[in-house]
């Protein structure tokens, strides 16, 4: 895994990204298409957001015996 | 170290400002993502910290099992802390409430026999 600000960065960049292609879409009438580039935003992020939040719970674990 | 973690903090701090009012969903994954990093950085120096508290309780004597207890409660008590702290963030306080009063039923169900042991040895010295 990239740790550090890399992955910090990554997801902002993902959600300015998906705001900029929103705005684009809504404003050239496809309203759904925009919809559809949120969520897939979404749905991006937060598979990261889960491995690490599975990692970070598998070393708490290991580090206070849990 | 400690300058690292605070300029990461501001950087994910301006980042989450910028992206709240266009995608808050978005702002709240910085925000996590920036828990689970400065945590990450941070689990040598608690585990340096831990070490050194199990060494000084063995020169002093304590039993070995209460001072894993000890751990264990330390445990529960920061991953709560992390998950109820990305729910209040979020606007969500009634979950983050739910997710506090859960950390505080797994560390009384943890510390249970203890706390019996010790009511049974008082309630032995009593005539």
């Amino acid at each position: 895994m990239d740790t550090g600000v890399d992955l910090i960065f990554k997801i902002a960049a993902i959600g300015v990204i998906t705001a900029v292609l929103n705005q684009l879409l809504v404003n050239s009438e496809k309203k759904e298409l925009g919809l559809m580039v949120s969520i897939t935003g979404l749905v991006v992020v937060l598979l990261m957001v889960v491995k690490e939040i599975n990692y970070l719970f598998q070393t708490i674990k290991t580090l206070f015996n849990l | 170290m400690i300058i690292k973690i605070v300029a990461i903090g501001i950087v994910a701090t301006v980042l989450a400002i910028v992206l709240r009012k266009e995608k808050p969903e978005f702002a709240a994954a910085v925000g996590i993502i920036t828990g689970i990093v400065i945590l990450t950085m941070l689990m040598d120096d608690i585990n340096a910290v831990l070490q050194s508290i199990k060494i000084a309780s063995e020169k002093a004597g304590v039993e070995p099992r209460y001072i894993a207890l000890l751990i264990k409660v330390i445990g529960i008590s920061y991953i709560t802390q992390f998950g109820s702290a990305i729910a209040k963030d979020a606007g969500e306080g009634a979950i983050a409430s739910k997710i506090d009063l859960a950390g505080k039923i797994a560390i009384l169900l943890l510390s249970a026999p203890f706390l019996f042991a010790l009511l049974n040895l008082i309630i032995g010295i009593l005539p």
